[in-house]
């Protein structure tokens, strides 16, 4: 019963290193170190490297870099440079924004959120240069920019909840603290300030294309791997040239719900479903304290607020004085 | 041969042009050839029966729930589960008995269409990662309406059904705990689940770009998809590794929400960001 099912590489081929077609156009040459490694070979590919580091690419790792000992070094002050108190309560500690009295200041004073302002320029300039080399590496080999569309997705939603959201509500502290437990009090905080965002209705949106992408992933994947003896993983031939995998790949999903994607749509599919989870998210983060101030009570006036018997507590909210 | 083409009649219409020859006998699980056919593009199956029977029965009893509520909004229908006081017992049906059935309803549905999904590999000479697959998302299902309240002791703790009730339970069940996010497996699961949204983007948008290269470019080969990973990131997993990874980060995503909310209350009390205390409270430093 027990059978090959193809989770992982059981014969790994060594050839020489793969260096890739020529790059048409750019300031650098390839990089020449590259080296097979056995664990990487028995899920995917063995061969790693090599990279091109390019003008853009240096540029974005030094702001990253800049950003990221800003950050650190924030932290690591913060517990008066004790570098076992550092290690200790590193997942609590923040840089935070500037306070609500800065407003939208441009250049708030290093120690009451300049440094939060600062790293937070080096982490955008960071992504923003990668994402111009994603579209320079597609250039130089002739492919298109989806990849570039992609991550610009995601950093539409970085930006949204750091500058742009911050900038429409006129003030910094409306902006996420950078720190792991820190940003998640951010999330949870944001959401109960507005009401709950449950009922954000772009809220629900992101949650179906996140939970849908990977939903879809999970199909996507199972389907290639299960019809991966057949040679279902050369995707761009079964595009082209469909081929006995991927017609028995589209026929398993048409015979389970009465519908299939194609060898090409599928990646369609997943293209639109998961840059649609950071655009409509950062819409609705967008709206929040802008537009609507409290969800569920926007829910409730559009009548799609659950109503729940009583349970005989006052709403404080309800009373004479209240938000109500 | 040709029997389930046959079969589906003035429904030939359903097929693809490549279909016909797939259409074969066998690979059923339970019933022989007696429910070895297809109706339309559906292949129906044993478990195509009792799927139908059991979703059926199930919507059928929402509507039902909804009328004893008094709501056909989409928006507003709400099936709660029975009060705690029932226990794990049977209650009446409008006290949460509709409820129960529905669960039972849904489980027999999921279960049969994962069942169903291992007669339609078989039927193709395929593998059973799809519904290997789908188990996970069953597993998470039962976690939350079956295996925790089970542990709890009462069917009242499992969620309603209903669209914006079930978030509401969420939220109650999420902050019962204080501030959920600091569940160490709810971490896991919300970053298995943001990475799989990116990689799956990153691999839809590496294979359109391949085939979809700007004017005047021919369509490019697997050795240019990897050239972009490699120049880009220094690695490129490859065309089957990404699917293997793509699996995995997707079913780890559900698995780790299933196990995050079954340790809430069965294994865990108090607020999550107590929980963290043990890594503060570490021998090395204290």
């Amino acid at each position: 019963m027990l059978r090959y099912q193809n989770v992982f590489t059981q014969v790994q081929l060594r050839g020489p290193i793969e260096n890739g077609p020529a790059i048409r156009t750019g300031s650098f040459v390839r990089g020449r170190s590259a080296h097979f490694n056995y664990w990487a070979g028995k899920l995917g590919a063995a061969q790693i490297g090599p990279i091109y580091l390019g003008k853009l690419g240096l540029a974005s790792l030094v702001c990253a870099f800049l950003a990221f000992e800003i950050i650190g070094l924030n932290m690591w002050a913060s517990v008066n440079w004790d570098p076992i108190q550092f290690v200790r309560q590193l997942p609590w500690l923040a840089l935070e924004p500037p306070g609500p009295e800065w407003g939208f200041t441009p250049f708030v004073p290093l120690a009451q959120g300049g440094w939060w302002q600062m790293a937070g320029f080096f982490m955008t300039a960071a992504l923003l240069l990668w994402w111009l080399r994603t579209f320079r590496r597609a250039r130089a080999l002739g492919l298109g920019n989806h990849v570039a569309w992609a991550f610009g997705a995601g950093i539409f939603l970085i930006l949204t909840l750091g500058f742009i959201r911050p900038l429409l509500m006129g003030s910094w502290a409306e902006a996420v603290p950078f720190g792991i437990f820190p940003h998640l009090d951010w999330t949870a905080a944001f959401s109960i300030r507005y009401g709950n965002l449950f009922y954000n209705p772009f809220h629900c949106l992101s949650i179906v294309f996140l939970y849908g992408s990977t939903l879809l992933f999970a199909m996507h994947g199972a389907t290639v791997l299960a019809t991966a003896r057949y040679g279902a993983e050369r995707e761009l031939e079964q595009i082209t040239d469909r081929g006995t995998a991927f017609e028995r790949g589209m026929l398993f999903w048409r015979w389970t719900m009465g519908f299939n994607a194609t060898a090409e749509s599928i990646h369609r599919w997943a293209w639109w479903f998961a840059i649609l989870c950071p655009i409509t998210g950062g819409i609705g983060i967008l709206l929040t304290g802008t537009v609507v101030d409290n969800w569920y009570l926007w829910a409730v006036i559009n009548q799609f607020a659950a109503d729940y018997p009583s349970t005989g507590v006052l709403d404080p909210a309800a009373l004479p004085g209240g938000a109500l | 041969m040709r029997r389930g083409a046959r079969r589906s009649g003035g429904g030939v219409m359903a097929l693809l042009s490549f279909e016909r020859k797939y259409r074969v006998r066998g690979g059923t699980l339970i019933g022989g050839d007696l429910f070895d056919f297809w109706v339309g593009p559906f292949y129906v199956g044993f478990f195509g029966v009792t799927t139908a029977i059991a979703a059926s029965l199930g919507t059928a009893l929402i509507f039902y729930g909804a009328a004893v509520q008094g709501t056909f909004n989409p928006w507003l229908i709400n099936i709660a589960p029975p009060d705690i006081s029932y226990g794990l017992s049977l209650a009446p049906l409008k006290q949460g008995g509709l409820w129960q059935i529905i669960t039972v309803c849904a489980i027999i549905a999921f279960c049969s269409w994962a069942l169903r999904q291992v007669e339609i590999s078989r039927k193709l000479g395929m593998g059973y990662h799809v519904p290997f697959a789908y188990s996970f998302a069953i597993f998470a299902y039962v976690s939350l309406v079956v295996i925790r309240p089970w542990l709890l002791g009462a069917w009242g703790f499992g969620f309603p059904y209903g669209i914006f009730s079930h978030l509401d339970w969420v939220s109650n069940t999420g902050y019962q705990y204080l501030h959920f996010h600091y569940n160490p497996a709810h971490m896991l699961a919300v970053s298995f689940f943001f990475v799989t949204g990116g990689a799956l983007a990153f691999h839809g948008a590496l294979v359109l770009s391949a085939a979809n290269p700007p004017k005047g470019e021919y369509v490019k080969t697997p050795e240019y998809e990897d050239a972009f990973f490699r120049d880009t990131i220094g690695y490129s997993i490859g065309t089957l590794g990404i699917h293997r990874l793509g699996l995995f980060l997707a079913l780890s995503a559900g698995f780790w929400s299933a196990i995050c909310i079954i340790i809430s209350g069965p294994f865990w009390t108090r607020g999550w960001p107590e929980w963290w205390t043990w890594w503060l409270n570490l021998p090395i430093w204290s």
